[in-house]
């Protein structure tokens, strides 16, 4: 896109879209050490990424400040209108992510000690899973690609039914052996969790979307709940 | 809709004002030629009544020069030359048998500048409806004055000083005395140029204030600079570009999801 008569202008936008790849850095990190922390029970990564979501929470104050600033002094309009308000929303998105990934990681402590059962294998598989949407989806927003956010978006089915899959799963080897209730109990959480992650990322991906087309994906996205289909 | 711009309206399915609004000015293939050079390309525009519709564009874009041919302002210009069609209620302005002094009390105009006559308050109101014979005594003239003042929301500020030169208020209260003045004749049709490009935020507001109820009894056809302010005010928009009309549709598609790179490039100030 040409730039703007009055070039700072032009720099302000750049500025955001910097700002949101960077907050989906530190959340996509958060994200991938929260879950390499409860599949290899690391206390310490867990802190880590306990320790560093005042970060996120932080840049996502600044983004809303900038984003405030640049409504007020430049009046944005089409598209740059829709980029400056998929911003605020993206960066809520991604904070939503950093506080779930915290979430994530506190549990590991809960789990230490906890048998290795084939369920810690299953919420690391669905965990890379969602890490890859989340990468995709920052990608897509990155390069204003809206094919690949729409396939972001259309992908969350498999995410949905990693879950309950996952929840029949874990339900076998509580019944199985009551001693494990409590640890597959915390890894349920953890599986919850995830599959908000992927649904805050095909908001992400909705974004994208009305960023670069300037309409919204209005179509029901296909959904698989856990209590309806057992 | 014009022909070779793109159409906006109707393409996300929008039943806003303007679907159910008669159209009251309909222009076809309009061309404007100032002596050899060509200041307009085959426009082709509604404009519906009870609507404002905002021309938008670049200066030199020939949105003046369109809005100065509905009410044939351009027949005083010397080897100006308008071809194509203007219809109002399908009636083409353009004939012999029409009078412009006739049209014009039918179109009214709004300039840049306030321009009050140098007379009383009360004089610059009633100077039109004499002329045209609209009031046969001093009552019906008073009552003429005092709704024109009451409708462009002047009334109360100058209900005291009518006997007072029009020229002595605010560029603000001028600017609404100058609306007056062009309802008192009842027109159908209020052409604006730029009407509030001289006055303050406030006074500002107070046009757009008043354009928002005038709206409910007349077409409105304005021109502007301020992207905010044609967002604000117009239900449609037209974007003009080097004599050509690109882009026509809703006002708030125009100005979130317009379909031209031109109308997106100039409404968020890439150029012009």
């Amino acid at each position: 896109m040409t730039e703007h008569t009055v070039r700072s202008f032009s720099a302000d936008l750049e500025e955001l879209s910097g700002d949101i790849a960077r907050m989906g850095g530190l959340a996509e990190d958060a994200l991938s050490d929260a879950i390499q922390s409860i599949a290899t029970r690391d206390p310490l990564l867990a802190a880590g990424v306990v320790a560093r979501d005042p970060q996120i929470d932080t840049m996502q104050v600044e983004i809303e400040k900038k984003i405030l600033r640049l409504l007020a002094l430049r009046q944005p309009l089409a598209r740059d209108l829709r980029q400056t308000i998929s911003g605020l929303k993206i960066a809520y998105e991604l904070e939503r992510i950093g506080d779930l990934a915290k979430s994530i990681a506190k549990r590991t402590k809960v789990l230490d000690g906890a048998e290795p059962t084939g369920a810690f294998k299953g919420v690391a598989r669905m965990g890379r899973l969602v890490v890859a949407q989340l990468k995709r989806v920052l990608d897509a927003y990155s390069a204003l690609e809206t094919d690949a956010a729409t396939s972001v978006w259309t992908r969350d089915e498999e995410v949905d039914e990693h879950y309950t899959s996952l929840f029949r799963e874990v339900l076998t080897y509580m019944m199985e052996d009551p001693r494990m209730i409590s640890s597959c109990t915390h890894l349920l959480f953890v599986a919850k969790n995830l599959e908000r992650v992927g649904d805050h990322c095909t908001n992400i991906a909705e974004e994208v979307h009305f960023l670069v087309t300037g309409e919204t994906l209005t179509t029901e996205r296909p959904k698989v709940d856990v209590f309806t289909s057992k | 809709m014009a022909s070779g711009a793109v159409s906006g309206a109707g393409a996300t399915g929008d039943a806003g004002l303007k679907a159910v609004a008669r159209t009251k000015v309909r222009a076809r293939n309009v061309s404007v030629f100032y002596g050899p050079k060509q200041a307009l390309f085959d426009i082709s525009l509604d404009m519906p009544e009870k609507t404002v519709t905002a021309l938008i564009g670049p200066s030199g874009c020939g949105k003046s020069t369109f809005l100065r041919s509905i009410n044939r302002m351009n027949d005083t210009i010397e080897g100006c030359r308008v071809e194509g069609e203007i219809d109002i209620d399908g009636e083409d302005i353009n004939d012999r048998s029409i009078d412009p002094v006739l049209l014009r009390a039918r179109v009214g105009m709004v300039f840049q500048k306030p321009n009050p006559f140098p007379k009383s308050i009360f004089d610059n109101v009633a100077y039109g409806a004499r002329i045209h014979g609209l009031a046969s005594t001093k009552k019906e003239m008073e009552a003429i004055v005092e709704s024109s003042l009451e409708r462009a929301g002047l009334w109360n500020e100058v209900k005291d000083r009518l006997n007072q030169p029009g020229t002595g208020l605010s560029g603000g209260q001028q600017q609404r005395l100058v609306i007056a003045r062009a309802i008192a004749v009842n027109p159908e049709i209020i052409l604006m140029d730029e009407p509030c490009s001289a006055l303050d935020p406030i006074a500002t507001a107070k046009i757009e204030e008043l354009i928002d109820e005038l709206r409910l009894n007349y077409c409105i056809v304005i021109v502007t600079h301020s992207m905010a302010q044609a967002a604000r005010v117009s239900q449609q928009t037209a974007f003009f570009h080097m004599g050509k009309l690109v882009e026509t549709g809703d006002t708030e598609l125009i100005f979130t999801n317009p379909r031209d790179t031109r109308t997106q490039d100039y409404i968020t100030g890439r150029f012009g």
